[in-house]
């Protein structure tokens, strides 16, 4: 009787927490949908191509930041964009940039942990994405 | 910020909301109309506060509709696709996390995480991260609970770094689209730095800042 007690806690706590972070949860996703729907795929690739050097890679790095794509998507746009004349370098900023660094996330970030450790940890990530693209520019 | 609506949620669950205005009131000595009248009034008032951004990025996308349709309706499609896949994954997350919050013991997170867990901290975060799938804000919650449960900083900062970049799932699909070659660059280069960059942050943080980071992890999950 006690561990049913004590499962029916775990729930009621796990929708306190789920009902706490909705408001952020839908704000940012709204947000997102509106940035996407004014930055559409072909503007991205227009200004990310393989001629376009370190200008590129730090619009490609500010893109990823902000934008929020699922993996399963991000992948087979790089892989497009690479065909369509993307570079190498300019992929992989998007890319990694995407994957570990969150602008539109961040409020969420600051609300679970802290305003220091969100911007420390995007800020590492950030600088780790940039180490990468400068290894694959080098190798690739 | 939220940890007064955070309070009646948790409530809701257990009796009717208006069984415990009236409850509320009378704790308060006030039983009388006007003040049930107010107190409605101002949950009401939270509830709009609350969704205050959600309200206006709707207004956004309605002006974005008049403005130019099909960005309208664009806007519209991909959010409400992006909620519907965050909407699928946070609440199996979340009972997830409950259930692992109540079920096992502190120790155990301190044995495999914790301050003094070494080598088998790092382990414990990359296999914690590798194992992933889903987008990195469904982590953070997952974060909070290794920090109320005593992980080393370090290794939750590690672990929302593998998280982030290493998902085996996701591996695989990535080798699949952008060759392997990239992938492992992308690997060798990325999780090592998280590795550095976790412990350098660490290192940046008062025992007073863990503290209160703890009691604030303590907090989301009671």
């Amino acid at each position: 009787m006690k561990d049913k007690k004590r499962t029916k806690i775990a729930l009621l706590k796990a929708w306190k927490s789920f009902s706490g972070i909705l408001p952020e949860i839908l704000s940012v996703m709204m947000f997102a949908g509106i940035t996407l729907a004014i930055l559409s795929p072909d503007i991205i690739s227009k200004l990310i191509g393989s001629n376009s050097g370190f200008f590129g890679v730090v619009l490609s790095l500010t893109a990823g930041s902000i934008t929020m794509i699922p993996g399963f998507v991000a992948f087979p746009l790089g892989a497009t964009l690479l065909d369509a004349g993307a570079g190498y370098a300019q992929i992989a900023a998007f890319v990694s940039s995407l994957m570990a660094v969150g602008v539109v996330t961040l409020p969420l970030e600051i609300k679970y942990f802290s305003k220091r450790m969100a911007i420390l940890r995007n800020a590492s990530a950030l600088v780790i994405s940039l180490v990468f693209t400068m290894v694959i520019w080098k190798l690739m | 910020m939220n940890t007064d609506i955070n309070a009646d949620s948790m409530n809701t669950g257990l009796e009717n909301p208006n069984m415990k205005s009236i409850r509320s009131s009378m704790n308060s000595g006030r039983l009388t109309a006007r003040s049930e009248n107010r107190s409605i009034k101002t949950r009401a008032f939270a509830v709009v506060k609350k969704f205050r951004f959600v309200i206006v990025f709707a207004f956004v996308i309605i002006a974005l509709y008049f403005t130019d349709k099909t960005e309208g309706i664009k806007a519209f499609n991909i959010s409400l696709s992006n909620m519907k896949e965050m909407l699928g994954l946070i609440p199996p997350i979340f009972v997830l996390m409950g259930l692992l919050d109540a079920w096992v013991p502190k120790e155990t997170f301190i044995r495999y995480m914790g301050e003094a867990s070494g080598l088998k901290g790092v382990l414990t975060a990359l296999f914690l991260g590798s194992a992933a799938a889903g987008p990195l804000y469904i982590a953070f919650p997952i974060a909070m609970l290794l920090i109320k449960k005593k992980a080393k900083l370090a290794y939750v900062l590690f672990f929302l770094g593998v998280w982030s970049t290493a998902k085996l799932p996701l591996l695989l699909y990535e080798i699949s689209y952008m060759g392997a070659r990239f992938t492992a660059i992308r690997i060798a280069v990325c999780v090592p730095l998280f590795l550095l960059f976790s412990l350098i942050i660490e290192k940046t943080f008062s025992a007073e800042e863990k503290e209160s980071l703890g009691r604030k992890a303590e907090s989301e999950f009671s």
